[in-house]
């Protein structure tokens, strides 16, 4: 019994570290409607600048987290400017190709620099081993991820719901003409959505090196992670992302401890089922018939 | 009257297919460049798998539109099912084994074309890339079958019809490989050109009012879909044959994505856009291998950028530039035979 | 009198929304039957459902007697029932002659032929030339349909679900934004038709449907108001209600 309350405490950190990740993706694809696949390239890049920081600088790691956000939002921003946004009104096609070929570019130009091992980055000593509740194991790292994760998605529904860029936001993706038609400057809108999501999958891919393993072929490796998030999740709402993170992340946990045979063959069927099922998602919007 | 314009209608409706000079030259200096580098067989007949793989994605991608990111599900199979059948001895002969890869392929395509026919390009990508990664889950999973990681032991490939040994330069292959792609484009040829390829286009181009003329959209898609198929395991049975080799890297996703920049180079929705990419790639590959032999990715990722940046239809205009200002000194070609005559007011 | 085509009680609900509203239709075959109605009255919504475009929420479609509530599109235009768009729906990157070319193979059953080259059929050829020459579109039948001047387009399009042979024919606005020198091409081309085949026109120019229609149907709100000849729908109180109300 207890273990299966670890593995579900386990699943949902896990969960909550992929929606973490794979939020702003949320954003770009099911809002944006921009199929980028290189979402992961921005989480391997706040994953990289977060282990240089504290492995090779001696930054705490608390001090480095916020920077990792930082610098993927930086990247994401520039990049947005001067390329994405020539691409938002071109074919998924186009955006698919442009996009692999930035992750690409991206896992050769890690691989050049950093090497094509794992990275781990070195941990402060509260956050390592793990505590008993009532003989439940938590791990304290897992904790921390649960507690930052849980802290952001609250802020990320605030900011959605009760904000003014929210409510632009929500304008801007419903109807863009009709939007800076009412004086909302869409572009800046989409720019800087854009950038906070890669700001956040930065932050998640440094408080995944722990967890999901950090190397060049991580945005490789997670793409169709991020892409079952936001497809099972739907778009309408950051709700779905949300939820389909979480059966993601405990489906996931519990795959690999009860069937560790079968290994990710559970997930792909679960997704490829939801998708027939649903092809807008478990808590999308349904189609127009 | 009437029947002048009637022949003039059937006249312009077989334009498309008719053939023209450029693509004699283009088979001839083909195995023209076969027969004068016997020491390139093996890059060579790489470059001819290569372009029957991205034949097969030209079908779906170029004529019906389907993206697809998991082309590789199919090059797998085939590739496996030419593997297993040779190393436990069942089938001998090569060209019937590579004929069994290719329907087992074209039935798995069969079956999961039902579930891409659903939804939009988004679910459909998902889909796609699901079902590679599925199977490559799968061979790895049941490793003590296919080999797993270090590849599936022990295929021997018989000498082709009982006479022609697969020799160590390459000759054989390639030359099987050649006539393979040859006869596939050949279909490929005839069924773009026929009512039910036009039909894919028509499907490609504005699928509501396709189904508005009456064109059963799902059914013409489930049909090109199989088709595709048995190409890329075709594709992938050549694979096998050719280099003795399975591995779980015939599912991997980095084979499906290169696929689609050797299509984007060549360009899609033409039937030579795979063959001269396939060349394309090929060639770019070993450029960018020899300056940096382990991060060529990179070049490669390059290339996707700014194809898609530029745009791929500039790209091809100005590719084509030159041939098409050949074509129209030599033929004076672009003389629309005039209508005007013969249209009874 | 037979029916060509009919409605039972048809309902279609986007959401809590109530876009058609018990309509129950009978247009008699052969008859040029036009099907008018305020902005949003729901016109467009009918003729999806009645293509198979849109499921209807509940009621049922009747071509020729037999149900085709649960055809899909294109069964219902091998039945004989075509439609043109309001919006141009044509091929973009295909010429005028394959796209008829399409229409014509389909209806023969012979689209799906894939040994064959397009053009090697006499009997599909012959009725191209028809239909191509009767649309004037002969000169222009190699270019590309997105090179075309709109007007052509507009012709195309009409020409296409002709060129299906239905026996009921669809018209979403047919002369919507043509200019007024090129609707006797389309008007002539529609006038043409065999007696024998039914039309159900929606337009918002009057003067084209009192011009055209031997009988009116008035919808408002996804509910039919009136019907009638069309003197009998022009003196009506409530029609006359509804387009002062809306002009307005």
């Amino acid at each position: 019994m207890t273990a299966v309350l670890t593995n579900l405490f386990d699943g949902v950190a896990y969960g909550m570290l992929l929606f973490v990740l794979a939020c702003g993706l949320a954003v770009t694809l099911g809002l944006m409607n921009f199929v980028n696949l290189a979402h992961g390239a921005f989480a391997m890049a706040g994953g990289y600048v977060c282990a240089v920081l504290v492995n090779k600088s001696g930054w705490p790691f608390f001090a480095a987290l916020p920077l990792a956000f930082v610098a993927s939002a930086m990247i994401g921003a520039a990049l947005e400017r001067t390329l994405y946004r020539h691409l938002y009104t071109r074919s998924h096609l186009d955006q698919v190709l442009f996009s692999i070929g930035l992750v690409f570019m991206s896992v050769a130009a890690v691989d050049y620099i950093m090497g094509s091992s794992r990275i781990f980055i070195k941990l402060p000593q509260v956050l390592e081993g793990q505590f008993d509740v009532f003989g439940v194991g938590i791990g304290r790292y897992r904790l921390m991820i649960v507690l930052i994760c849980g802290l952001l998605t609250v802020l990320l529904q605030l900011v959605l719901a009760k904000t003014r860029f929210g409510s632009r936001l929500r304008a801007a993706v419903d109807d863009p003409r009709a939007a800076s038609g009412l004086g909302i400057n869409v572009p800046q809108v989409f720019a800087f959505t854009f950038a906070f999501g890669c700001g956040l999958a930065g932050l998640g891919g440094a408080l995944s090196a722990e967890i999901l393993g950090l190397d060049p072929y991580f945005p490789l490796k997670f793409m169709i992670y991020f892409l079952i998030v936001v497809t099972v999740g739907g778009s309408s709402s950051i709700t779905g992302p949300f939820l389909a993170s979480l059966l993601l992340g405990i489906g996931d946990v519990a795959g690999k401890y009860y069937v560790p045979k079968m290994g990710p063959f559970v997930i792909y069927t679960i997704m490829i089922v939801i998708l027939i099922w649903r092809p807008n998602g478990l808590f999308g919007r349904t189609a127009a018939r | 009257m009437t029947t002048n314009v009637q022949s003039d209608v059937a006249y312009h409706a077989r334009q498309h297919g008719r053939w023209h000079w450029s693509e004699f030259a283009y088979w001839i200096a083909v195995l023209a460049v076969g027969l004068a580098f016997p020491s390139r067989y093996l890059i060579m007949t790489e470059i001819v798998r290569l372009a029957l793989f991205a034949l097969s994605l030209d079908l779906i991608l170029g004529y019906a539109g389907i993206v697809s990111l998991g082309h590789a599900a199919f090059f797998g199979v085939g590739a496996y099912c030419a593997g297993l059948l040779s190393a436990h001895g069942l089938i001998d002969e090569p060209l019937l084994a590579l004929i069994v890869s290719g329907v087992a392929a074209m039935v798995l395509g069969f079956v999961t074309s039902f579930l891409v026919i659903r939804g939009a390009d988004l679910t459909r990508l998902m889909v796609t890339l699901g079902i590679a990664l599925l199977l490559e889950a799968l061979a790895e999973r049941f490793s003590n079958i296919t080999g797993g990681t270090d590849g599936l032991q022990g295929i021997d490939i018989k000498p082709l019809l009982g006479l022609f040994e697969f020799d160590m330069f390459g000759r054989t292959g390639f030359f099987y490989a050649l006539a393979v792609l040859f006869v596939l484009f050949l279909l490929a040829r005839r069924i773009v050109h026929s009512p039910f390829g036009l039909s894919l286009r028509a499907i490609k181009n504005n699928p509501l009012r396709a189904a508005a003329i009456g064109i059963p959209v799902n059914r013409r898609l489930i049909a090109i879909y199989t088709v595709a198929a048995f190409y890329a395991g075709i594709a992938g049975a050549l694979f096998t044959q050719t280099t003795a080799l399975a591995s779980l890297d015939v599912f991997a996703f980095d084979k499906s994505a290169d696929l689609m920049l050797v299509l984007v180079i060549g360009g899609a929705g033409y039937l030579y856009g795979g063959l001269i990419g396939a060349l394309v790639f090929r060639m770019l590959q070993e450029v960018f291998q020899t300056i940096t032999p382990q991060y060529w990715m990179f070049w490669i990722g390059l290339v996707l950028v700014v194809i898609v940046l530029v745009g791929r239809q500039r790209i091809h205009a100005a590719a084509l530039f030159v041939p098409n200002l050949i074509l129209k000194q030599l033929a004076g070609r672009k003389a629309v035979v005039a209508l005007s005559d013969n249209e009874a007011p | 009198m037979s029916i060509a085509l009919e409605t039972r009680n048809l309902e279609k609900h986007f959401g809590g929304l109530r876009v058609t509203r018990d309509l129950s239709l009978k247009i008699a075959t052969g008859a040029r039957h036009a099907l008018i109605g305020p902005n949003g009255a729901g016109k467009t919504t009918v003729i999806n459902q009645l293509t198979g475009v849109l499921n209807p929420t509940s009621g049922r479609i009747l071509l020729e007697g037999t149900d085709i509530t649960d055809l899909p599109v294109h069964k219902r235009v091998l039945r004989g029932l075509s439609r043109t768009f309001q919006i141009n729906q044509l091929y973009p990157d295909l010429t005028p002659l394959e796209t008829i070319g399409l229409a014509v193979s389909e209806r023969l059953g012979r689209g799906g032929d894939w040994w064959r080259r397009m053009g090697t059929r006499d009997d599909v050829n012959a009725e191209i030339a028809d239909t191509l020459g009767r649309f004037r579109l002969l000169d222009v039948m190699n270019d590309r349909t997105s090179t075309l001047p709109y007007g052509k387009q507009r012709l195309l399009e009409i020409a296409v679900a002709i060129a299906a042979k239905p026996r009921v024919l669809l018209l979403d606005e047919p002369a919507a934004g043509v200019p007024e020198g090129e609707r006797k091409d389309i008007l002539a081309a529609v006038s043409a038709l065999p007696r024998d085949v039914t039309v159900l026109l929606i337009e918002h120019d009057m003067d084209l449907v009192f011009s055209f229609a031997d009988r009116i149907s008035v919808l408002v709100s996804g509910a039919l108001l009136v019907e009638g000849p069309p003197d009998e729908v022009a003196r009506d109180p409530q029609v006359k209600a509804v387009y002062l109300g809306e002009a307005a």
